[in-house]
């Protein structure tokens, strides 16, 4: 027991989890490319064509995955963000900086997926669709993530003061979408919703799970890749970096 | 609680002597929303349909005009270092300040909406239901506020970085406060707009400030 | 009894200064010298428990700061750069406030003779942003005279000071240290005062 404590601990200090996560990327990487590659066939060749919508709602199997990391990231980052404000660990808070970007990327994509599915849909590229409305405020909140921990030039204090924002949104998260979708059903707006297709096959649900898993996969290649930066960048000072061979290579 | 009380009278006695900064949201709250029917038109029914919004949404960004006056002037002169070396407890303190900045800046501006309101032709009830949501939420919107206004403490283009901050967690309350008054102008119930309102301004008084005052202890670090 | 124990100060990726070790019985002082930008400062507000060390523990009467919290935080008053006076209220005003932030009971009369012997008779309803640098300063130091706190950290405080204020102030701290008191200082100026410890950052 206090044996595989100690091993978790070890990991938890920078220098010993930057070689690991070099390790772990190209599995990451390969297990998305695989998903990519079934999860659009699927999509593209096997899921048969909407009667309603014809072939323009392939696009949510982009869309949904990207939606539902958005969110699952932001979960993740604040519980990064949160144990590191919480147990002094340097390197969750660096985790928690790592996954701002990729969760802002993906809320992006679920909103540029979403104007490009509304504009065949309704013929408009926005409807303030309550999904779509609470998709742009996630956008917004992890935009202030960035730049509030990019403002900060104390790197302790940027970690900090974002991990507070985190927890506070991610408490807000619920309440906003809870208020948004109050508000959409006030206002009788677009009763057509994104994920609610009226008859949803079982080879369209395979195929955004399919996906789905791809993009979380690719989400955590993408973070021990920038993971793997800040560390370089934050502990650039310390020996155990000047003796890598990629930093004694650049010199 | 001692401390507290202080630390109230202190701020009110503070804006009393700079009435010029309390004074200049007010001013943009009125200016704000007599711009609204220059860029809209004169038209009576648009404008008494749109008014609830308008006004939570000048009242909103009045508030956040505000809050960079909330700590930085106390960060800035030391007064903040020797509240968080008070015995009493910090949060306290920042609680009074809080509420200092709210009757300062939130009352005045509920104070003034009514009469905002008969720009717009509202009827009576829905001047009366403005006014009480905004009772209920302007001290909302100082307590997230000043969460925002802790963490971009003394940070370069600060000002600009909290509206990015506080304004998406500024959307529930929007959405219940100008509601409550669309949904009565409509003819629908607005107490249950009324009611979650106030659920959150419960949540805020508990959370908020112990929020702020880890931020702020953050920045002073 | 304040003692430190191997403390260290990190800002960005610069480590301002590590393996600081001193202690201070009560009648001793310490005198914090070093260029700017040395870390003097970053010192004093670690001993103020305002920021956390990098590394080390600072212990008072044998327990951690940390611990203790806001039973240290009652003993100890922490003077800084910026001064904590507000420019809108007068000096008056200013000492009544930070008695009660400070939970110290102080009634006007009392205030104004604190203020009185520090050469401000006269002045004590003007709104600070009317005296000069040096009687503000004054306005400040006041406190000192008027929070019974058994641990003084003082940042400079003989900036801005004629040559009358010094002598005030080196008696006040002397005095001070004579009852038992513990000071912790920064300064440019050699201080002719018993029983101080010196440390060079």
């Amino acid at each position: 027991m206090s044996n595989r404590l100690i091993n978790w601990f070890k990991y938890a200090s920078p220098q010993s989890f930057y070689p690991l996560a070099g390790r772990m990327i190209p599995w990451f990487w390969g297990l998305a490319a695989i998903a990519f590659a079934v999860g659009l066939y699927i999509g593209f060749f096997v899921a048969p064509t909407d009667f309603q919508q014809g072939e323009g709602y392939r696009i949510i199997f982009i869309h949904v995955p990207a939606s539902w990391m958005s969110m699952f990231i932001y979960c993740v980052m604040a519980f990064w963000a949160g144990l590191g404000l919480a147990l002094n660990t340097r390197l969750s808070s660096m985790m928690a900086q790592a996954l701002a970007p990729t969760g802002a990327l993906m809320a992006f994509l679920s909103l540029w997926t979403g104007a490009f599915w509304g504009k065949p849909m309704w013929g408009t590229w926005w409807v303030w669709d309550a999904r779509l409305t609470s998709e742009l405020i996630l956008f917004f909140l992890y935009l202030g993530f960035i730049a509030l921990t990019s403002a900060i030039d104390e790197p302790r204090r940027a970690d900090k003061a974002g991990a507070i924002l985190a927890l506070v949104g991610v408490f807000n998260v619920p309440i906003i979408y809870f208020s948004v979708q109050w508000w959409n059903t006030l206002h009788q707006g677009a009763s057509v919703s994104l994920t609610r297709a009226p008859s949803m096959a079982m080879t369209m649900l395979l195929g955004m799970l399919v996906m789905a898993f791809a993009f979380w996969m690719y989400s955590i290649a993408v973070a021990l890749m920038r993971v793997r930066a800040i560390i370089l960048e934050r502990e650039a000072h310390t020996d155990w970096v000047k003796q890598l061979p990629e930093v004694q290579g650049a010199r | 609680m001692n401390a507290l009380l202080s630390v109230i009278r202190r701020d009110l006695l503070l804006a009393l002597r700079r009435k010029g900064d309390a004074l200049t949201v007010l001013f943009f709250f009125v200016i704000v929303t007599s711009l609204f029917p220059l860029g809209i038109g004169p038209e009576a029914n648009l404008l008494r349909k749109i008014a609830p919004g308008i006004l939570w949404v000048a009242a909103l960004l009045a508030t956040m005009l505000g809050l960079g006056r909330l700590f930085a002037p106390d960060h800035a002169d030391g007064t903040l270092e020797q509240m968080a070396l008070s015995p009493s407890p910090f949060g306290l303190l920042v609680m009074g300040k809080i509420i200092a900045h709210w009757l300062t800046t939130g009352m005045p501006l509920v104070a003034l909406a009514p009469f905002l309101g008969l720009l717009f032709d509202l009827p009576a009830d829905a001047l009366f239901l403005l006014t009480l949501t905004l009772l209920i939420g302007t001290p909302l919107l100082s307590l997230i506020g000043a969460i925002g206004a802790a963490l971009t403490l003394g940070l370069r283009g600060g000002g600009v970085l909290l509206s990015l901050l506080v304004l998406p967690l500024y959307v529930p309350a929007l959405i219940f406060g100008a509601g409550a008054v669309e949904a009565q102008i409509v003819g629908l119930d607005a107490s249950g707009h009324l009611s979650l309102l106030a659920a959150l301004l419960a949540l805020a008084v508990f959370f908020a400030p112990w929020a702020a005052t880890v931020a702020l202890r953050i920045a002073l670090e | 009894m304040l003692t430190a124990h191997d403390l260290a100060c990190v800002r960005g990726d610069r480590t301002l200064f590590s393996g600081i070790e001193f202690s201070l019985a009560p009648g001793e002082w310490l005198h914090v010298q070093g260029e700017n930008g040395a870390g003097k400062t970053s010192l004093l507000r670690i001993l103020a428990s305002l920021s956390p060390p990098a590394a080390g523990e600072i212990r008072w009467h044998g327990r951690s700061i940390r611990e203790l919290g806001a039973d240290y935080r009652a003993q100890l008053i922490f003077l800084g750069h910026h001064g904590a006076v507000k420019e809108e209220f007068s000096p008056l005003e200013n000492l009544l406030f930070a008695a009660h932030l400070d939970e110290v009971p102080l009634c006007r009369q009392e205030a104004q003779a604190a203020l009185a012997a520090f050469g401000l008779r006269g002045r004590e309803d003007l709104p600070v942003r009317f005296l000069s640098a040096g009687q503000k300063r004054r306005a400040l130091l006041a406190r000192l005279a008027v929070r019974r706190a058994c641990l003084w950290i003082l940042d400079e405080p003989f900036t801005a000071l004629d040559v009358k204020a010094v002598a005030m102030l080196s008696a006040l701290i002397e005095r001070h240290l004579a009852q038992g008191g513990i000071v912790v200082l920064t300064s440019h100026q050699s201080m002719p005062l018993p029983k101080g410890k010196a440390l060079s950052l």
